[in-house]
């Protein structure tokens, strides 16, 4: 089976213009990452800010040209710095951000946000659109009525709802989520991830999970990588990567996360009664 | 933090949250009443006005206002050194000082929001060609460019809103900039981006609808400026020409009278302050309600 | 004896749509030297309870209470310049974004110096010298030289060592944390937790850590309170709402935790809990 994505050897660097008294720099924010992800699987990206995973999903999305390496999308060839970029191809990979607050036009209501990728793609008509537009809603556990409804009257967690909605309109096969939960309350943050694993199963879809959090990526992820610099530092199952990182800085990440048992915390009682 | 959350918890519609902000500022709810009656005489002049504005009365040359010792009702504000009634010109100037507010920011605002949209949309070297031109334009003291331009294009009303629409470009360019600049890289336009969108769909529906509210308040302003404006013009003999009952126009000709009847320039004076504080005040107001940055809560 | 007292605190603010409570008579109490951690999702008012008993509140926000005491002393009743010269000396607050925090026109050393001259009057050799003491006790390398840096040029999480030094200027006696680690990375946060549970051990501090992370309640607290939409839900030390949690709430939030996952799905609070049945739990 072909991979749904598969990334060889990507770069990306930033020209940083110079001015009078400093030199024009490059900055390389990813290093020659290479990874490949399987139809209806997650691949998590976990680092911290600055690692190069933002830059990644960017790539991945097609919204900026790698510097050098190849993506293939089902098997094809893309560059988007070349070719420039097809509807076709522009429809299977859709993105969801971090931001609740800054994904949806303010100015459009919720039914406008869900059917304009139709209204660029298709030549669907407005009944149709509609149609679907308020089948997706009811799909990501919102309801009809909120179809008419301007996004500031919605809760974080229901804008990262109708975010995701607006990217599957088009039937993707890949979807980037760039920390589509750090931003939500733990209780929403729990809705919001089974819904993602429920669509993962309806649409057989893929995803590329891009987080800084690991017990979340421990709970979504079939592989890991973690990024460190712009580098893959660590590649694998999450089962390897979790039981047995490899990399020193990945033994960092783990022992700095908070852990929320009841043994570490009485651990840390009697280490400070002593 | 938690002020934001507060707004999410049962949303005003609209409209309802503007008007509990805008009636905040007493000042800007007077400017509209002020501003609502100058806008229906200017609508309903032919009922509002005694007379004529251009019948020159020969048995009334510079009679004083009613009030004054000499003066009379039918001539409430006196008139003028040709017999005209001023509170007639008056009323029937409104007209004009409406309609060149009304075209000059329409005009500028059109031509502002396009090239700002290019400048910021675009940015690079457009963008600085665009703002270069817009800086020189600044550099000029507003109203000396305006006369040159009206000296150039020949005197007359139009001219003149060409001439002030001109002048105040750089600031509908300027704000439009700086708004797309700041909504450009958010995560929605991005989102447009990735589901196909165009660059005119991004430019035109996804950025634009989200830089007005700035706009709006700056356009109020824009309004009592090109009146303003058009007024200094007139007065300079370079805006609307006799007998137009244009305000500027009136103090111009009414120049030489200053010593002996006093109130041929106080009221056409008294207009334009009036129309442009009345505005003002209503701008402020806009902007209290419609920029989130100074919004109070 | 406790350091603050707070009972039946009440706060409304005004707003377009008419009164909103934000916070329904909450009580609370911080000890010397213990660490208090008030937990809760967006919009249960836990910030907004702190700031009100600091006096930061907008002039929107009405605040009522049936007793808001620091160390002894009546905060209620005080005039805002008397009160000023509490918070801040004897009652310190660091904030969720450290770089916005700070004033970007001015370089942290002259912040911090500010504060030592304010509310203790030293002299500039001893601001100085006290300043450099607080950026070494805060782990800045090379504190002398970072004195004279703007924080632009500073990583959020060297900010926020700055902005603990400032709040630790005055040697106070209570430190409020609102989302002391919310804005930065894990190894980071790691670091910031470990300087501040240190500092308070050392100094013997009451400390209230405000925070929505279950993982920072279990590495810091001795003492949780649990809220929501403005009302106490649950209170207990650390061990017991771990173990064995009180309420429904306390319960759903820790089985909505990724770490606690059983099976594929997360449970999630509002499928089986509606606001009355977390409500009717409540504690006061």
């Amino acid at each position: 089976m072909t991979p749904v994505l598969e990334a060889r050897n990507l770069v990306r660097d930033y020209q940083i213009p110079g001015s009078l008294l400093k030199r024009g720099r490059t900055v390389h924010a990813v290093k020659g990452v290479s990874f490949a992800v399987d139809q209806g699987k997650t691949l998590a990206i976990v680092g911290e800010s600055g690692c190069g995973k933002s830059t990644l999903a960017r790539i991945v999305t097609m919204i900026d040209p790698a510097t050098s390496g190849e993506m293939l999308i089902d098997g094809e060839k893309v560059d988007i710095a070349r070719d420039g970029l097809t509807s076709e191809m522009r429809r299977k990979v859709q993105i969801v951000f971090q931001n609740p607050y800054g994904t949806l036009n303010p100015r459009k209501k919720i039914g406008d946000i869900l059917s304009e990728p139709l209204i660029i793609n298709t030549r669907m008509k407005a009944d149709e659109r509609r149609d679907k537009a308020m089948a997706m809603l009811k799909k990501v556990g919102l309801e009809e009525k909120h179809y008419g409804r301007y996004p500031h009257m919605f809760s974080g967690g229901q804008r990262q709802r109708v975010a995701i909605a607006r990217a599957l309109m088009l039937n993707p096969r890949l979807l980037v989520l760039d920390e589509p939960v750090s931003a939500l309350d733990l209780s929403v943050q729990a809705q919001v991830l089974n819904l993602l694993a429920d669509l993962q199963d309806e649409f057989q879809l893929t995803y590329v999970f891009i987080s800084h959090d690991l017990s979340v990526v421990r709970y979504i992820a079939d592989d890991v990588m973690v990024m460190y610099y712009g580098e893959a530092v660590e590649y694998g199952s999450r089962e390897d990567v979790f039981s047995d990182p490899k990399h020193s800085y990945t033994k960092t990440l783990f022992a700095a996360t908070p852990r929320a048992d009841v043994d570490s915390i009485k651990e840390r009682l009697a280490r400070k009664a002593a | 933090m938690a002020v934001v959350e507060l707004k999410t918890i049962s949303p005003p519609t609209g409209l309802a949250e503007f008007w509990f902000y805008f009636s905040r500022n007493k000042g800007a709810v007077i400017g509209l009443a002020a501003f609502l009656i100058i806008l229906l005489l200017a609508v309903f002049a032919m009922f509002a006005a005694p007379h004529s504005p251009s019948i020159q009365n020969r048995e009334v040359l510079l009679l004083p206002p009613a009030w004054v010792e000499g003066g009379r009702f039918t001539y409430f504000l006196g008139t003028d050194a040709v017999g005209r009634d001023i509170l007639s010109r008056l009323i029937y100037g409104a007209r004009f000082s409406l309609f060149i507010g009304v075209v000059v920011v329409s005009l500028s605002v059109v031509s502002g929001v396009l090239v700002g949209l290019i400048a910021g949309y675009f940015r690079g070297r457009t963008d600085t060609i665009i703002m270069r031109v817009m800086d020189i334009i600044l550099a000029f003291p507003s109203l000396l460019l305006a006369l040159v331009l009206v000296a150039v294009l020949g005197p007359g009303l139009l001219n003149a809103m060409i001439a002030i629409s001109l002048v105040n470009l750089p600031h509908f360019v300027r704000l439009t900039r700086a708004a797309v600049m700041t909504e450009r890289t958010k995560d929605y336009v991005i989102a447009s981006k990735v589901a196909g969108a165009g660059t005119l769909r991004l430019m035109f529906l996804t950025i634009l609808p989200n830089c007005l509210a700035p706009l709006i308040v700056q356009a109020t302003l824009a309004f009592s400026a090109a009146i303003l404006d058009a007024a200094a013009l007139g007065f300079l003999g370079m805006g609307a020409q006799p007998p137009t009952p244009e305000w500027g126009t009136m103090l111009a000709e009414a120049r030489e009278f200053i010593q002996r009847a006093w109130w041929v320039v106080t009221f056409p004076g008294l207009a334009i302050l009036i129309t442009v504080l009345a505005i003002n005040l209503m701008g402020d107001g806009l902007r209290d309600a419609l920029d989130p940055k100074l919004k109070r809560s | 004896m406790s350091l603050l007292e707070v009972e039946n605190l009440v706060v409304e603010f005004q707003t377009a749509s008419g009164p909103f409570r934000a916070v329904n008579g909450v009580s609370l109490k911080v000890n010397e030297g213990e660490v208090l951690a008030i937990v809760g999702e967006s919009g249960s008012g836990k910030s907004v309870s702190m700031l009100a008993a600091m006096g930061l509140l907008p002039w929107t926000a009405k605040v009522t209470a049936d007793k808001l005491q620091f160390n002894g002393i009546d905060l209620l009743g005080m005039s805002p310049s008397e009160r000023r010269r509490i918070v801040g000396k004897d009652i310190a607050m660091i904030f969720q974004e450290p770089i916005a925090s700070l004033n970007p026109c001015f370089t942290v050393g002259f912040q911090i110096e500010e504060v030592l001259r304010l509310h203790l009057g030293l002299d500039k050799a001893a601001r100085r010298a006290r300043a450099i003491e607080l950026f070494e006790l805060v782990g800045i390398p090379n504190a002398a030289e970072r004195l004279s840096h703007y924080p632009h040029q500073m990583s959020g999480g060297q900010c926020q060592r700055v902005m603990i030094a400032i709040a630790l200027s005055c040697n106070p006696k209570l430190l409020i944390a609102d989302e002391p680690t919310t804005a930065l990375d894990v190894t980071i946060q790691k670091q910031i937790l470990d300087l501040l549970m240190r500092l308070q051990a050392e100094h013997g501090m009451g400390m209230i850590i405000i925070t929505h992370n279950m993982g920072v309640v279990a590495e810091t607290a001795d003492r949780v309170i649990v809220q929501y939409k403005g009302r106490k839900i649950e209170e207990a030390d650390v061990l017991s709402l771990f173990e064995s949690p009180k309420s429904t709430y306390t319960r759903a939030l820790l089985s909505a935790l990724p770490d606690n996952a059983t099976g594929d799905r997360l449970p999630t609070i509002a499928e089986f809990l509606s606001d009355d049945q977390i409500f009717a739990g409540a504690v006061r």
